[in-house]
């Protein structure tokens, strides 16, 4: 296996393990979330000898790992990294690649696979990853030698390992992001060549992909601009693209001058302040009332590192029925999939902003003051609401509050899937992009834990909160022996209202509230069945103790008056923390546009 | 409305599992498919015949075109080109009937490449619509067996030519060529 016999014994040798290890300390690799087996065995032993370069952490489950490499993503200009062993470990990433190539997130997952003698064998732990994962990744390499008996070919495959990784990094990360897979088999990990011999600056060989040639013609430019100026019913419809491209700063600079008012998708939270009074917040199925009436009546649609999807819009022939749509995005084919644009811009979207900005004057600015007025009478006139009491913990009350002690402190908050998640949207108010993340395309429960936890990696000193649902943090929960383990400090602010609310929430509104298996709790319960007298007393599972046994402090709290000293205590805690919030389930989140509807099939109450 | 695709791909393993899992996966109709190699070893050619109307058609195109080792895609609609399908066919054919086949073959350009005591076997090439028709006309020989390639086909004109020797030249993507 090793092409290294016939050199001089003086000459230092490295294996393939090594070399990998070492490119991607060289591509700027510093975290990597990685769960050991047997075809990832040489993979872990290099990277303790580059412990130094790379901090190594250990998920309590491949997919926490995936995550937490996605948190580290989505908050940072670097690229996440995860490692799995062949077989299960490999499928166990499989979800977080998805989860990565539909919020366009740079990710590099490697897995160990089986020695190349023995692929094609149903060989212990060996499924063919790349075969599973072609339709979900953005691209993927298979690290083999051409004919893993002849020592050239297995030289050649080493060698092949430092622009493998090279491009798989620039790949993640250009154009629209994504994940990329590196699937290694233990024969070249174990292979070895003399160390002084092995180019770690080899050129990228990708012909065909030019993802950087994408530029904006001034003819788009004089376009837009005269779209612009003509229009009196404007309105910026921004989604991740936006966060990806860095561009929340040339948004900001162009909303702020042109006056016109802002709604953003679940992906583009942050790109744009929350807390502005030209927010029209989130828009789409449980979007504000005040984006959606705006978007319906809007006379120009900027639509900007967006993708139409069918979450924000509902019925497609009906949306933005008013308006002229300038579509800018950086993935050719996602310009006229959903939605026919007037002005279809192929570009990274800050370029296109940039040269916006350059171009536009202050008499190229519409006049919409009528507008303006339109929009802040709809947002007062519809405001986000929900059930208040002076008793209970509502959910998006126990937010707000959150918010309230947070918003100066420069939070990051990860969100599991579900209710917690909308209201999370709705009523936390981000004022700066890359600080929330949440698995929105996929919509994948489990994600808001290990996320938090890649992100209390990536920034040690930063406050962490994963919002999460009692349904969602379950799925991932094994991620509390990381953060005690690895000194990961993520404050775990959980909304416990025992059942699996957002499918709940169907029942109830369409399903005529036949309860099936949306209730957490002992299947004897009434409540399992709907028939309960709409209170619970002891809730299962029991969090507190979950959290103590795995070295995270907690609390529960069930009063609101309880609340405020609870989560300051949160904060404060040295440490990971569980804050549990028993929350009563018969809220909705609101409004609610059914899937398939439009504005005028909202429902509010 | 049929289309034909022209790709012009890295040639390694998967790559056309990849792209006919991407048109599968998206409900993209194939008609037929066929690859090989090009001029150069490094690239293959995709030939891809597909239905759907100028969106679905646009899509494809895209899609195809995100994937990292799809190197160019062409669009024939509307544009010149020579395309051909080739097919093998056994016909029952003993001593009374060969010479009939065989005078057929000939009006189709087509040629004889095996003799059997019972049957012979033709080679034949052309457009869709003649390949038709001559299928229709072997029919009452009784047609045994009968293999065809998917379509290839290639521009008129040079202009759109896909040099692949200049792609293979230039693999960093961040240089301006």
């Amino acid at each position: 296996m090793s092409t290294a016999q016939q050199s001089s014994t003086s000459t230092k040798t490295i294996t393939g393990a090594d070399i990998l290890i070492g490119a991607l300390v060289r591509n700027g690799g510093d975290t990597i979330f990685a769960y050991p087996g047997g075809a990832s065995m040489p993979l872990h032993q290099a990277l303790t000898r580059r412990k130094d370069q790379i901090r190594t952490i250990l998920p309590r489950h491949e997919q926490g790992g995936g995550f937490a490499a996605q948190g580290y993503s989505r908050t940072t200009d670097n690229v996440g990294l995860c490692m799995a062993t062949s077989g299960p470990g490999a499928t166990n990433l499989v979800t977080t690649i998805a989860d990565a190539k539909m919020d366009s997130v740079p990710l590099i997952a490697i897995t160990g696979q089986v020695p190349q003698a023995v692929i094609g064998t149903d060989a212990f732990q060996e499924t063919p990853i790349v075969e599973i994962c072609r339709a979900v990744t953005k691209h993927y390499y298979m690290i083999t030698a051409e004919d893993h008996t002849d020592p050239a070919s297995v030289r050649e495959a080493l060698e092949s390992i430092p622009r493998i990784v090279r491009e798989a990094y620039f790949v993640a990360k250009s154009g629209r992001p994504g994940p990329v897979l590196i699937d290694f088999p233990k024969n070249i990990q174990l292979a070895s060549m003399p160390e002084d011999e092995i180019d770690y600056d080899p050129a990228m060989k990708l012909p065909g992909y030019r993802p950087l040639q994408r530029k904006v013609a001034p003819e788009q430019i004089r376009q837009a601009i005269a779209a612009i100026r003509r229009s009196r019913k404007p309105i910026l419809y921004v989604g991740g693209g936006v966060i990806n491209a860095d561009a929340a700063e040339e948004l900001t600079a162009f909303a702020l001058k042109t006056g016109i008012p802002v709604t953003t998708t679940v992906m583009g939270i942050g790109a744009f302040p929350g807390d502005h009074e030209q927010s029209l917040h989130m828009l789409g199925m449980h979007g504000t009332v005040y984006a959606n009436k705006a978007i319906d009546e809007a006379d120009l649609l900027l639509a900007l590192g967006v993708r139409f999807d069918d979450r924000v819009t509902g019925k497609l022939d009906e949306f933005a029925l008013h308006g002229k749509i300038i579509h800018v995005d950086i993935d050719a084919s996602e310009i006229h999939k959903n939605k026919e644009a007037h002005i279809p811009v192929v570009a990274d979207v800050k370029d296109f902003l940039v040269a916006l900005n350059t171009a536009l004057s202050q008499d190229d600015c519409p006049q919409i003051d009528e507008w303006r007025t339109q929009c802040s009478d709809w947002k007062e006139k519809f405001p986000l609401k929900h059930t208040q009491s002076d008793e209970f913990i509502y959910p998006q009350e126990a937010i707000q509050e959150l918010w309230r002690q947070t918003k100066d402190l420069d939070t990051y908050v990860a969100v599991g899937v579900g209710q917690h998640q909308m209201w999370a949207a709705q009523y936390y108010k981000f004022s700066k992009p890359k600080r929330w993340l949440s698995s929105s395309g996929l919509g994948t429960m489990g994600f808001g834990l290990p996320a938090a936890m890649g992100v209390a990696a990536a920034h040690p000193d930063a406050l962490v909160i994963d919002i999460d649902g009692d349904g969602s943090v379950m799925m991932n929960i094994q991620e509390l022996a990381t953060l005690f383990c690895e000194k990961l400090n993520v404050k775990v602010f959980l909304l416990n209202n025992q059942h699996l609310g957002m499918v709940m929430q169907w029942e109830d509104r369409f399903m005529e509230g036949n309860r099936a298996h949306t209730y957490l709790g002992h299947i004897d319960d009434k409540m399992a069945t709907g028939d309960g007298d709409g209170t619970f007393g002891e809730t299962f599972p029991n969090f507190v103790k979950m959290a103590e046994s795995m070295g995270v402090g907690s609390q529960q709290v069930s009063k609101k008056d309880e609340l405020p000293a609870a989560i300051e205590k949160m904060i404060k805690y040295d440490g990971p923390y569980l804050l549990e919030m028993i929350c009563p389930y018969q809220e909705h989140v609101l409004p609610m546009i059914p899937g398939g509807g439009t504005v005028r099939d909202i429902i509010t109450e | 409305m049929k289309h034909v695709l022209s790709a012009v791909v890295v040639n390694q393993p998967g790559v056309l599992a990849h792209v006919s899992g991407m048109m599968a996966s998206r409900a993209f109709n194939i008609e037929s498919l066929a690859v090989g190699e090009t001029e150069n070893p490094e690239f293959s050619r995709i030939t891809f015949v597909v239905s759907g109307d100028e969106k679905v058609l646009d899509q494809i195109r895209k899609q195809l075109e995100k994937i990292v080792t799809i190197v160019r895609v062409i669009d024939f609609s509307g544009k010149e080109f020579v395309e051909r399908d080739l097919m093998l066919m056994k016909v029952a054919a003993s001593g009374s009937n060969r010479s009939e086949v065989k005078e057929l073959v000939d009006i189709f350009r087509g040629s004889l490449v095996d003799v059997s005591p019972g049957h012979v076997m033709i080679e034949i090439s052309g457009p869709e619509k003649k390949l038709e028709a001559f299928i229709d006309l072997m029919r009452p020989f009784d047609i045994l067996e009968l293999v065809r390639t998917g379509r290839i086909a290639l521009l008129r004109s040079n202009e759109e030519n896909v040099d692949v020797d200049e792609r293979a030249a230039c693999e960093d993507p961040t240089a301006a060529c």
